[in-house]
């Protein structure tokens, strides 16, 4: 149940004015107005950041980082101009702090690959939890296996919510690092990011934060958790896909080995020897998708101009009228049940299949994400092949929980 | 635009509740199984084939409505049939699902099976009909796991050896 507090700081928020901005929510999907709920894998687009995309391609496109004319010039600055506003919106210290690379996939294996190959050994350790997507998880398998390394995992109860005084009993000397998610994608849960990195720093531990469900939903303050590294992808804070943000401490960047080598990441070049660019450049080898970072930083633009915590107050009321009405639902199990949680609803429907849940919804213009959300340690220890999950963000309505409640009955009595 | 309506048909949603010839053979002569890791279905076969007949088939496993109904309606459709008479069922069945056959048009066998021609307007369920046929092929061809993801995507890769 959401407190009245936050439904009042909702209010401030003028959602119809809102949608206004989301052409795509105008669609009839069999004939039924879309109602769009999974918004935790990747969310809409409004005009002003399209137009931003258009303005680059129109006027100001040109290669980056190299020619001495106009375009170029203009590129560049609307580039590095980008960086500064996800600087901005993250709290990082320094602009060459925030790398733009493909997405939180990426700024991963960027890490994983980068600071893994070069600083782990056999026998250290590595801390991971059992709430991570795939892409937290396969990455340090790739680079333990490599290096002799070993994988620890930190179990969660049965609410989804971690196992704080485990995490803490795993710490040894052989502990390199930790990685954890700051939102769960499959529960919803959200992490002590805080408190988890103040504990990995008393062992002296690299800490990497997956904020890819936490930047839509949450503000996020990078100084104020402490971690070493925070990755998240711009798609799903309203901008384009194939780019993203890796935030790393200056020192630790500089320490670390790019693993992709190519033009614009170099000092100098000759055969015996190359010279690496300074951070940031030396982990944006090649051109990198400008249009999108520029876009991006138009996204958080957007996003900030909404308000992040006017944003988060309106989910609190989506999430909690969503778990009122679809907790009572006899036959409906809700998978992720923890006390703090951001927009993510997941759930099962006794007797039918989340495809099969689905496919239903998707006959009524309702969009949800059926399966195992890359998150198949989080699958097998609630013992479910797969949940339903219905994820919001700031554009959606209590009318359309009202939608997915009455799709989710309609389900119960097709299976009846 | 995909509209499911034909879809979860009576027919389809009795079979998933009361499925036929579920459980396994104590007799089996072939047996493999099917996974689909990516959305969970999980089903196992256990066939009796004598000579150039399958005298008995029956199922068991884990999944959706769709791959379950697709599995009980084959089992009650092959069961009794030549071994080349089911591999004839497993690529009209398949060509149905992925838009090859159009059974209004087309000669065919799939008789009642063509409940599930509606599932190649939903190109995600497609291989949770198909997985119940890529294994009866598996099965039948001495294969003990098959799948219809990846390499064995019916979408992507023609069954192999038919």
């Amino acid at each position: 149940m959401s407190s009245p507090a936050s439904r009042n700081l909702a209010a401030s928020l003028d959602v119809a004015r809102i949608r206004q901005d989301f052409p795509i929510l105008d669609l009839k999907v069999n004939s039924k107005p879309l109602t769009f709920l999974d918004n935790a894998a990747s969310s809409q687009m409004p005009k002003q950041v399209m137009d931003r995309w258009l303005k680059y391609q129109t006027t100001q496109h040109a290669n980056i980082h190299r020619a001495v004319h106009y375009l170029s010039e203009t590129a560049t600055a609307e580039y590095e101009a980008a960086r500064r506003r996800l600087q901005k919106f993250i709290n990082a210290r320094e602009e060459r702090e925030v790398i733009f690379t493909s997405g939180t996939t990426e700024s991963i294996n960027l890490v994983a690959h980068g600071w893994g190959r070069k600083f782990l050994k056999q026998g250290d350790e590595i801390i991971l939890t059992t709430l991570e997507h795939h892409s937290n998880i396969v990455p340090w398998q790739m680079v333990a296996e490599e290096a002799g390394a070993k994988i620890r995992v930190v179990p969660i109860f049965d609410n989804g919510e971690l196992d704080f005084v485990a995490y803490e009993k795993l710490f040894n000397p052989r502990t390199k690092v930790t990685c954890f998610t700051h939102v769960s994608n499959a529960l919803g849960t959200i992490n002590p990011v805080r408190e988890m990195v103040a504990t990995a720093r008393k062992h002296g531990v690299v800490t990497l934060v997956d904020g890819a469900q936490a930047a839509p939903h949450l503000p996020v303050d990078v100084q104020a958790i402490d971690c070493d590294f925070y990755a998240f992808s711009g798609h799903k804070l309203c901008g384009p896909t194939g780019i993203g943000i890796l935030y790393g401490k200056a020192a630790l960047l500089e320490a670390i080995q790019p693993f992709k080598g190519g033009g614009d990441m170099i000092l100098s070049v000759t055969f015996e020897k190359t010279t690496y660019a300074p951070i940031p450049a030396k982990f944006e080898a090649g051109t990198p998708p400008i249009a999108a970072a520029i876009t991006l930083g138009a996204a958080v633009d957007y996003l900030t101009g909404v308000g992040m915590d006017r944003i988060a107050a309106h989910e609190t009321d989506l999430l909690g009228y969503a778990t009122e009405t679809v907790g009572v639902l006899p036959g409906v199990r809700i998978i992720g049940t923890a006390e703090k949680k951001a927009a993510v609803l997941s759930f099962v429907v006794d007797g039918v299949h989340p495809h099969d849940v689905g496919t239903l919804l998707n006959e009524d213009g309702v969009a949800i994400r059926t399966g195992h959300h890359c998150a198949q340690p989080v699958m097998q220890r609630f013992k479910v092949p797969a949940t339903s999950r219905a994820s919001f963000a700031f554009y959606n309505t209590l009318a359309e929980v009202d939608a997915l409640v009455a799709s989710i009955r309609r389900v119960q009595k097709v299976f009846g | 635009m995909a509209d499911s309506r034909n879809l979860y048909q009576e027919v389809i949603l009795d079979h998933n509740k009361k499925p036929r010839n579920f459980g396994a053979l104590a007799d089996a002569t072939h047996k493999s199984e099917g996974l689909n890791p990516l959305c969970g279905d999980h089903i196992y076969l256990s066939l009796k084939v004598s000579g150039a007949n399958i005298e008995a088939v029956q199922f068991e496993g884990e999944s959706c409505a769709i791959c379950k109904a697709s599995a009980s309606m084959m089992t009650t459709v092959v069961k009794g049939k030549t071994r080349d008479d089911a591999e004839q069922l497993v690529n009209e069945f398949r060509d149905m699902v992925i838009g090859k056959l159009d059974t209004a048009a087309q000669p065919h066998h799939l008789g009642r099976l063509t409940v599930f021609a509606g599932v190649r307007d939903l190109p995600t369920r497609v291989k949770c009909a198909i997985l119940p046929w890529h294994t009866l092929h598996a099965a039948l061809n001495s294969q003990r796991t098959t799948s219809t993801e990846a390499d064995a995507d019916p979408m992507q890769a023609p069954i192999l050896g038919t």
